[in-house]
């Protein structure tokens, strides 16, 4: 059976892993390769690097930390943030990445999806969605990092996406993100049943619960979360665990590198 | 860790402008071989084994090998039954026909169809499954039977010979994940994407080559 997949995020400027994250045992806790290492160690099940930085002008710093995470890890890994041309997604599937991801210039410019699934294949563009539900509750997309609203309907947005060659979506609610208080399942619903290809829900993981809730409730294919695993207290096997026992089918193997080889 | 034996073999992976081979490389180096990339015909007559990867649909694929003159020599390289790994789109390319996007005749050396995936799931099959080992194999040693293994594809190989099937994963129906004939093995999921069971694939694959190979 397809498990449902866990997905460690990863918010990456200069180079550097962004928003507290404190692990003990590792020698550079910003380094996104080695976050990235011993996430999968521990049995995460794939990993999105965002690259934040301000100036995309220079993207010599977010090749490196592609290959270095190439040549490490051997679970599938997605990079997204500021690519705006097929030429930018060759650069970053080239130097290793699965997927790559975009979002608003997947908006400005949709014929950017086309392209890319032409080009690469579908099952490496994964188009993110920001969007938020209104207080007449219709859903909106937004664009520039959840600023800027665009008058257009998350549900048909998503819809277009595919139709044009997403092989998979990454959603996130405005209203849920960096609340910890669980995911925006009327959303997650709505966008999971609407469209044929995986959905990814994101924004507002704060425990198992949350996960299972997304997964059960609003259908999602996988569930993204960065900071609960970041600061140690929620261990990934432990979420697996709580989410097996729920009924979710898991991936439960260790992925004890040394002992298996 | 790795197998210090390895490092003998002349490990070709076949680049014909499929994209990215990085994880396929690094997988293959962190078992212990050295594997080179190749994309000309002389290659595979030389090499011990043969690694073929791809992602893409199965049109580009024949397209650039036939472009590349390399599709009757994997075929000669095969007849003669030395070791060849596919991976994905690489185990998709080995069958008679493929329905992607048309009807395109493929490399036909495995007999069998690659179809569609049937509707009522959400397509691509992405992420990991369970894999189900259907008879023994050296290929699945150190790795629990139902281990899961990374998947990405929307078509999927209908094997005319069930005794080529080494395992199946189920998605909607029983998915060919694994092919075994002689020293051709394939797998529909990218072992290099599969953690450490994957890596263990390819060293399982690559071990035996070592004793036995090494002599064409």
């Amino acid at each position: 059976m397809l498990t449902k997949r866990i997905i460690a995020c990863f918010d990456v400027d200069q180079g550097r892993v962004v928003k507290g994250v404190s692990f003990v045992e590792l020698r550079d806790a910003g380094d996104p390769v080695e976050l990235a290492t011993l996430y999968d160690h521990e049995g995460i099940d794939e990993l999105v690097f965002l690259d934040i930085t301000a100036s995309h002008e220079d993207r010599n710093t977010v090749v490196e930390m592609v290959r270095r995470t190439a040549d490490r890890v051997f679970i599938p890994f997605t990079v997204g943030g500021g690519l705006r041309s097929d030429e930018d997604m060759m650069l970053m599937l080239e130097s290793g990445a699965d997927k790559i991801t975009i979002n608003t210039a997947a908006v400005e410019r949709p014929e950017l999806i086309s392209e890319g699934a032409h080009r690469f294949g579908s099952q490496c563009i994964v188009v993110a969605i920001d969007a938020r539900t209104e207080r007449d509750g219709s859903m909106q997309v937004y664009t520039h990092g959840g600023r800027r609203p665009t008058g257009i309907d998350a549900v048909a947005w998503a819809r277009e996406v595919v139709e044009r060659g997403a092989g998979e979506i990454m959603l996130t609610s405005m209203n849920t993100d960096g609340h910890q208080g669980g995911y925006d399942i009327p959303l997650t619903r709505a966008v999971s049943e609407a469209v044929g290809v995986p959905v990814i829900a994101s924004g507002g993981a704060g425990n198992a619960q949350h996960m299972i809730d997304a997964i059960t409730e609003g259908r999602a294919d996988a569930v993204l979360a960065a900071s609960i695993f970041h600061f140690g207290t929620h261990p990934i096997m432990d979420v697996k665990r709580r989410m097996q026992a729920a009924g979710i089918p898991m991936r439960m193997e260790h992925a004890d590198y040394d002992n298996v080889l | 860790m790795s197998h210090p034996r390895l490092s003998d073999l002349d490990v070709i992976i076949l680049d014909y402008g499929a994209g990215n081979l990085r994880s396929v490389i690094r997988a293959v180096e962190r078992v212990g071989a050295r594997p080179e990339v190749a994309s000309v015909a002389a290659a595979i007559d030389e090499a011990d084994v043969v690694i073929l990867p791809g992602v893409g649909a199965a049109a580009d694929t024949m397209r650039n090998l036939r472009e590349r003159g390399l599709v009757e020599p994997i075929r000669e390289y095969l007849d003669n039954d030395r070791p060849f790994l596919g991976v994905c789109m690489g185990l998709q390319a080995l069958m008679t026909v493929s329905e992607e996007g048309g009807e395109h005749a493929c490399l036909d050396v495995l007999e069998g169809r690659v179809v569609r995936l049937p509707g009522g799931r959400k397509i691509p099959h992405m992420g990991w499954n369970r894999v189900e080992q259907r008879r023994p194999t050296p290929l699945f040693d150190g790795i629990p039977n139902g281990a899961h293994f990374y998947f990405v594809h929307s078509y999927y190989c209908d094997m005319a010979n069930p005794d080529e099937v080494a395992a199946t994963t189920e998605y909607g129906t029983d998915v060919t994940a694994v092919v075994e004939r002689g020293r051709l093995a394939a797998t529909q999921f990218h072992p290099e994407k599969s953690g450490a069971y994957g890596l263990r694939i390819y060293r399982n694959f690559l071990l035996p080559q070592s004793s036995n190979g090494a002599s064409e």
